[in-house]
């Protein structure tokens, strides 16, 4: 039976599961040792994310930019690409969706798609980019997404800070017809800043396994993914393809911005550093395996970490970094599947030794 | 009678497959012992089994007399069993010899005792004959040199059991000669082999002893001095194979395939087709014999739009398909059987389903709007899944976990299917068993019969004479003879592509 699981289409849910069983054991284990109690900490992180319905929403909130970040990684990484530019992607998206939200008066009908999709299109430029240099001149597309991260925030910044800084380093809110927010989402979740943005995240995650697995473009993206020599052989365009992936990509990633920029916040604002968001997306598409489900579930996973450590910092006192330990260890060993596996087996071949 | 390897009663289960079912088989000590079988039989899969890299349901495993558990290949190499793996696994760009060392190096006070190591090979190669370059690196030696280097691999950590899988199917004639030599050598030597070969002639020639398996169940266990090449096929298939190609004479029409003083440069930018021209008539086979590396390859991704060409010209039924993409050319009425099917055949990692409809998936009706019509993909996948007998559990199955056999009939399958009015078939049988090399011809002559043209590259000059209506001989990036098949024998052919001249007086 357990042989079965191992073998089998199962084992793709077992090691994100047993990854995550093992990141919370160790994250038990560094309370125990800097003296706290793990029982009294892990109540107080799960009540920090379901204890109120404002935790809840606040939770939802968070996760929705790491759907899309998500998403976006993934999105590439299935024609065989790695994305690192998904940070600043999204951080051209928040801004460029503001712009649109506060310079453009139109009704909400209009306004509001336009100021996504400008969002969007902003990600899919700083995808396009790195795209067509992949494409052409064979540039490795890790490191001119690397450079284009830093490229965004400084430009960006730049921006905001010379032409539209209203008060302190944030520019103006933007027009209501622009904006996600939700009085009744917000009510609904005690006051908290759940917007209509966890929606379009949820319609996000079906575009992207529609994309992929229905449609004729997903086919060649996952082809040329798998194989290069195959798809050009069987008549794709191989960089066509690249430059489409990573268009699409970054426009993911953009309108996860988008959603931070006129949801969460109704503005944006100077970032004295990166706001990690879309560094996260990389965490998030690791361990849902680049699933549109798997995403999900590790957005609200990584989500509910990040909202209940505020709660397990101030009901149990435990530092508020241990989340982010916990985080890097689920990684770690989603990351050492081959480990697990090949632990696995030893275990397997002692027992039948015996 | 002593044993060195025996393996009783062996099960291997797959989903949805008994890859094994109950087979046995006992290897005497210093002799070559066949393992045959059809495509898909499981002979891969119990060489595995003995290996370590799989774990049997049933069964046990004798080594020199002792029952052992072959967890994994550690085991199997503790126990003196080396495997050459019809996929080399050497890491492209270390050396001769430090792909050898790999994994067991000689150490001196915690670092690679180069010397030793360096001694140690250079022992080893001459003890049986095995010349390799050591210092050249894996990328840049031919595959006939990179299986030598896996041979010394298991024979450095004192393999004195190897298991050749398909060591042949990708060599050329004369590597193949050579590795018989090596092989022949290796027994001298006290080592005993088992061999996977599709190729009866090879069992005949070296053979001691042969077991078939067919559809994962033992068939039986033969000495080869008693049988003939008629009676192993038989015994393997389960009914009488013809080895003699049936077919009428050519009826060719029109030029389907015209080629021009044809200029292609390889990946280096070394000019490796040299004003070469060529015509295929509507209902012909062409067989093109050469030399392994005097410019098929080139000739063929020129063609097929791969390769862009330096000058001439190529010509696919009137249509100048020179600077066409693979997807134009492919629409301009062009099948292609690629050599290398891993690389370009298949994406190993789609299923079987998805493979077949590689080159129609975006037309109608399995695409409609941009969307795909995966019911209608599946069923014309079913349909051809029979027709050209894959043997795989169902539609769904990844390509990369059927026999290698099955994976070129897929292939095959969806080039032939469409029925291109010229179909270029790169060493279409390659690792296919006497059956499915029989099936295969039967459809290339079918094709032609049908008035398409046909050109057929292919190492194996048997295959060429047998298939092919006219020869055209390549050197050195051109054709320099253009023959009847029926006019002329291996010898003939044998020189011509050695660069040799026809004799006066005999027409060209
Ligand atoms: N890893 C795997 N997962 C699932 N099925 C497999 C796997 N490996 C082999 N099979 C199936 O087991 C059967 C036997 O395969 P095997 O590779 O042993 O055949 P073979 O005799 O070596 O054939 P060939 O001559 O074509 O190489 C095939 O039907 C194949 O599809
Ligand atoms: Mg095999």
């Amino acid at each position: 039976m357990m042989n079965n699981i191992f073998k089998g289409k199962l084992f793709g849910l077992v090691v994100p599961l047993i990854a995550i069983g093992f990141g919370f054991l160790a994250g038990a284990v560094i309370m125990l040792i800097s003296g706290n109690n793990p029982i009294n900490g892990y109540v107080a992180l799960v009540q920090g994310v379901f204890g109120d319905t404002y935790y809840f929403g606040e939770t939802l909130q968070r996760m929705t930019p790491l759907i899309f970040s998500g998403l976006a990684v993934a999105f590439a990484f299935r024609t065989g690409l790695l994305n690192i530019g998904v940070e600043g992607q999204l951080i051209v998206g928040w801004f460029v969706s503001v712009l649109v939200g506060i310079t453009i008066e139109a009704p909400m009908i209009i306004h509001l798609p336009l100021a996504i999709l400008a969002g969007a299109l902003a990600g899919a430029l700083w995808g396009f980019v790195p795209g067509v240099l992949k494409a052409r001149f064979q540039v490795h597309e890790v490191i001119v997404t690397i450079m284009m991260n830093y490229i965004a925030m400084h430009v960006v910044n730049h921006f905001i800070r010379n032409y539209m800084l209203e008060s302190g380093q944030r520019t103006a809110f933007i027009n209501d017809t622009a904006s996600l927010s939700s009085d009744y989402l917000s009510t609904l979740t005690n006051f908290s800043r759940l917007h209509w943005g966890f929606l379009i995240a949820i319609a996000a995650c079906v575009v992207m396994w529609f994309i992929l697995w229905k449609t004729k473009k997903g086919f060649e993206l996952r082809s040329v993914g798998y194989n290069k020599h195959a798809s050009s052989y069987a008549g794709m365009s191989v960089n066509m393809n690249i430059i489409l992936s990573m268009s699409v990509s970054g426009a993911f990633a953009g309108a996860g911005g988008a959603m931070v920029g006129l949801g969460t916040y109704n503005y944006a604002n100077i970032l004295p550093s990166f706001t990690n968001l879309g560094f996260d997306g990389i965490a998030v598409a690791l361990l849902g395996s680049s699933t549109s489900i798997g995403i999900f579930l590790s957005a609200f996973l990584f989500g509910g970490l990040k909202e209940g450590a505020n709660n397990m910092q101030g009901q149990a006192g435990v530092a508020p970094e241990l989340v982010e330990i916990i985080i890097a260890l689920i990684i770690f060993f989603v990351a050492s599947s081959y480990l697990i596996r090949w632990i696995y087996s030893r275990v397997q071949s002692n027992k039948e030794g015996k | 009678m002593e044993y060195v390897i025996e393996m009783n009663n062996i099960r291997k289960e797959f989903p949805g497959i008994v890859a094994n079912d109950n087979i046995t088989l006992q290897v005497k000590q210093g002799e070559i012992h066949a393992l045959l079988g059809e495509n898909g039989a499981g002979k891969s899969t119990l060489m595995n089994v003995l290996f370590g890299l799989y774990q049997p349901e049933k069964g046990e495993i004798k080594v020199r007399g002792k029952k052992v558990d072959v967890t994994d290949p550690n085991v199997a190499n503790n126990l003196g069993i080396g495997m050459v793996h019809q996929h080399f696994m050497l890491v492209q760009n270390f050396t001769v010899t430090e792909n050898i060392i790999l994994g067991s190096e000689p150490t001196n006070k915690g670092t690679i005792d180069h010397r030793k190591a360096a001694k140690d090979v250079a022992d080893i190669s001459d003890q049986y004959g095995l010349r390799v370059d050591p210092k050249a690196k894996i990328e840049e030696i031919s595959v006939g040199m990179q299986q030598r280097v896996e041979i010394l691999k298991t024979l450095y950590r004192g393999a004195d059991i190897l298991i050749f899988d398909e060591p042949t199917a990708a060599l050329t004639p004369q590597e193949i000669k050579e590795l018989i030599q090596i092989m022949k050598n290796l027994i001298k030597e006290g080592k005993s082999i088992i061999l996977i070969t599709h190729k009866l002639k090879e069992i005949m020639q070296v053979c001691d002893r042969c077991t078939v398996i067919r559809r994962g169940k033992g068939i039986g266990t033969v000495n080869v001095a008693d049988s003939t090449e008629n009676s192993l096929a038989e015994m393997m298939v389960g009914r009488e194979v013809s080895f003699e190609v049936e077919k009428g004479a050519a009826k060719p029409k029109d030029n389907v395939l015209s080629i021009k003083d044809l200029h292609v440069e390889d990946a280096r930018g070394v000019s490796v087709v040299n004003g070469l021209n060529l015509d295929i008539r509507a209902g012909e086979i062409v067989g093109v014999a050469g030399v392994d590396g005097n410019g098929q390859t080139e000739l063929i991704e020129a063609v097929t739009g791969l390769r862009q060409a330096k000058s001439g010209t190529i010509n696919v039924s009137g249509q100048d398909v020179t600077s066409f993409k693979p997807r134009k050319v492919t629409e301009a009425g062009v099948g292609h059987i690629p050599q290398d099917r891993h690389k370009h055949g298949l994406v190993l990692e789609f299923t079987v389903g998805e493979n077949i409809l590689l080159q129609t998936y975006y037309q109608q009706p399995f695409t409609k709007n941009g969307v795909l019509n995966y019911p209608k993909m599946y069923e014309k996948a079913r349909k051809l899944i029979e027709e050209y007998d894959v043997r795989t559990p169902n539609e769904k199955t990844l390509a990369r976990s059927l026999s290698g056999g099955n994976q070129q009939k897929a292939i095959i399958a969806r080039e032939v299917d469409r029925s291109p009015d010229l179909l270029i078939a790169a060493q279409p049988t390659r690792g296919l068993d006497v059956g499915a090399i029989e099936f295969i011809h039967k459809k290339l002559i079918e094709e032609r019969d049908k008035g398409r043209a046909v050109m057929l590259v292919s190492l194996e000059l048997d295959e060429v004479l047998n298939v092919s209506d006219r020869i055209a001989v390549i050197y050195e990036g051109e054709i320099v003879a253009i023959v009847d098949a029926d006019k002329t024998d291996e010898k003939e052919l044998g020189l011509l592509m050695a660069g040799g001249k026809r004799e006066e007086g005999e027409p060209i």
